[in-house]
């Protein structure tokens, strides 16, 4: 279903936690809440559910406005951080309890909650007590419970942070097989810019209760709408440098090149501040605009290697390379940037 | 095997010291159903003779035993009912609920359980005395269980807190009432809590004696503490073997309850650990 969020406002206090968020989400999709820590993400999330009242504006499903019901009274399957599964009741008590509240028959409830526990695998755990069971096991559950009575809209708070790495890998693509599966509309928070990228059809970024990007995860990588973005975005990260523009020019302290076409006829004016955003693999030895920098860090990690360059200046700068290092720490070296693909940045942090 | 190795000496030494305790309730037992010359500690005969009360007709001097103990057990339970369904629902609202007054609330009762009964007991008799409860049974559970309730409230409240939250949200959007939720899934957790308290506060009951002694003294509605200290109250006729006989008798349902519920009762002290 169609899940819009028009100008929606929550405050707790003085904080306000969102701050006039618009969002549509799209029937079927999987839309990924990316954002720092406390940055209003599971605050989004329980406005939608309705366990947090909004302040003002609305929130719609499909053409029904919902932003005066209860949780009760709204469509929505959450899987909550912690997974909050019922400790005194065994596995299929647990996905039974939605059924079992709107007094559905007792065959009814048996053949949806197999159904659903089919759908997880979780099938030879029923009887077991949630302590009994693992991480990723407890997961399943929880999802298993949220989708037994056909929501609307699929709810997850950060569902891999509890995990441990290896499992956090395979609940990825196990909750995307899911999701595709049932074609449910689904919103998965998290930190994680890596989680993000490999799930969701779009991510919104967050920060700081405002909405900064909505874009699917390629957009959000080659045309980030701001610093923050093209920060968060990225692992390893991007690397910035402060600069002015001079006569065309991007020049920094050990640094000084020309300024791509696009950038020059955006109308940047001399002496503007102006900052640069450097990916890692857009710095290569043999890249056209040159670099002279000494090689301050090196991380091997087999299948390529990471480097640190720190400039005249002091700016510091990575790259990434496949294959093993190709020089020791200390070395000087001249290697290149593909302007072209770098962004630059307004001193407002937009991209220009 | 290897821990009882380490505890040995714990045991030991712990076994020495409550040795001598040991020994006196052996002793009292013994006591009680024996005959033991003057000057001696050692029983000369077997006899049943301090336990007669146990088949004794009410006299004017002194109420039936059953009748006494029945009330005893009518306080014990009525001040436990009491106690446990109120802090059930108060510990609730008090830990969740954005009531007003919250923290005053929470403040005053402490204040309140510190507040030692005995300065209060002649307003109690007196408004008892008024509203015509005075020698009644009622009168006692009441006004026992009004002083015991801020302690039972403040100890549900600490379980009701170590419910997390995000179990309660998850019942509300499974499509739960509030009531619901908390019948269905909060009061199970809790529920360690519950029978620590309802313990606790029968074994109170049962042992309270300042305020049946004073609110409710008739024989019709005597309690056992009340009837025990009535027997060394007696000036002229004075009976030690059935002070002791009494007095185990007393004590008999308490040290039953504990060791049914041992493990239970400490939950109290630790705070909640779920069962
Ligand atoms: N129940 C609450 N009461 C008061 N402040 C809250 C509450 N929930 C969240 N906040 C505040 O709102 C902001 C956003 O929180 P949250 O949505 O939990 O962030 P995130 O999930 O992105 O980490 C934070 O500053 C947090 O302290
Ligand atoms: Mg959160």
């Amino acid at each position: 279903m169609r899940i819009v969020l028009d100008a929606v406002t929550k405050q707790f206090g003085a904080v306000k936690a969102i701050d006039d968020v618009t969002l549509e989400i799209v029937d079927g999709e999987l839309l990924a809440l990316l954002g720092p820590s406390g940055c209003g993400k599971t605050t989004t999330l329980f406005a939608i559910c309705g366990i947090h009242r909004i302040d003002s504006g609305r929130i719609l499903f499909g053409d029904l406005e919902v932003s005066g019901l209860p949780p009760q009274r709204r469509s929505v399957g959450v899987v909550f951080q912690s997974f909050a599964l019922y400790p005194h009741m065994s596995v299929s008590e647990n996905i039974g309890f939605p059924l079992q509240v709107r007094k559905e028959s007792k065959a009814e409830i048996e053949r949806k909650v197999d159904e659903v526990a089919d759908l997880v695998h979780i099938r030879e755990l029923l009887e077991r007590r949630p302590a009994q069971l693992s991480g990723g096991q407890q997961q399943r559950v929880a999802i298993a419970r949220a989708i037994v009575r056909r929501p609307d809209i699929l709810l997850l708070d950060e569902p891999l942070a509890n995990l441990d790495a290896k499992l956090r890998l395979e609940m990825r693509s196990e909750l995307r097989r899911l999701q595709k599966e049932t074609g449910i509309t689904a919103v998965i928070v998290t930190h994680d810019q890596v989680e993000a990228m490999s799930m969701s059809d779009r991510i919104v970024i967050m920060d700081d209760g405002r909405i900064l990007q909505i874009g699917t995860p390629d957009e959000m990588y080659h045309r980030p709408s701001n610093k923050f973005v093209a920060g968060f975005i990225g692992n390893p990260p991007i690397s910035f440098a402060d600069g002015k523009v001079e006569d065309g020019r991007f020049v920094t302290e050990g640094l000084d090149f020309d300024l791509p076409d696009r950038i020059k006829k955006a109308s940047v004016t001399a002496g503007q501040n102006i900052t640069l955003g450097v990916r890692p693999e857009y710095l290569q030895p043999d890249f056209a605009t040159p670099i002279e920098a000494e090689i301050t860090f090196i991380e091997n990690q087999g299948r390529e290697a990471l480097y640190d360059l720190t400039l005249a200046g002091g700016h510091v700068f990575r790259s990434i390379q496949s294959g093993e290092p190709i020089c020791k720490l200390g070395d000087k070296i001249r290697w290149g940037i593909d302007a072209d693909a770098s962004f630059f940045f307004d001193d407002q942090g937009k991209r220009i | 095997m290897s821990s009882h190795l380490k505890t040995w000496p714990l045991s030991l030494f712990l076994g020495i010291v409550s040795f001598p305790l040991v020994l006196m309730y052996v002793y009292l037992v013994i006591d009680t159903i024996t005959v033991t010359p003057p000057g001696s500690i050692i029983p000369e005969k077997f006899t049943l003779e301090d336990w007669r009360f146990l088949f004794e007709e009410a006299t004017g001097r002194r109420p039936s035993i059953w009748s006494v103990t029945l009330n005893s057990f009518i306080l014990a339970s009525a001040n436990s009912i009491v106690i446990v369904s109120i802090s059930a629902t108060a510990g609730y609202a008090l830990s969740r609920l954005n009531v007003p007054f919250r923290s005053f609330f929470l403040a005053g009762m402490m204040v309140l359980h510190a507040f030692p009964t005995v300065t209060l007991i002649v307003s109690i008799f007196l408004i008892l005395q008024m509203v015509g409860l005075y020698n009644t049974l009622i009168g006692v559970i009441l006004v026992k269980a009004s002083l015991l309730m801020p302690f039972g409230v403040w100890i549900m409240k600490g379980f009701y807190d170590t419910v997390p939250w995000e179990i309660e949200m998850a019942g509300v959007q499974d499509g739960a009432s509030r009531f619901t939720v908390w019948r269905r899934l909060v009061l199970p957790q809790v529920q360690p809590g519950f029978l620590a308290l309802g313990v606790f506060a029968f074994l109170d009951g049962w042992s309270e004696f300042i305020l049946p002694q004073v609110l409710a003294p008739s024989s019709d509605v005597q309690v056992l503490s009340v009837y025990l200290a009535g027997l060394i109250a007696d000036e002229f006729y004075f009976d030690f073997g059935l002070f002791k006989a009494v007095g185990l008798f007393y004590s008999v349902p308490v040290i039953l309850l504990y060791l049914f519920f041992q493990d239970k009762l400490m939950n109290i002290y630790g705070g909640g650990s779920k069962g």
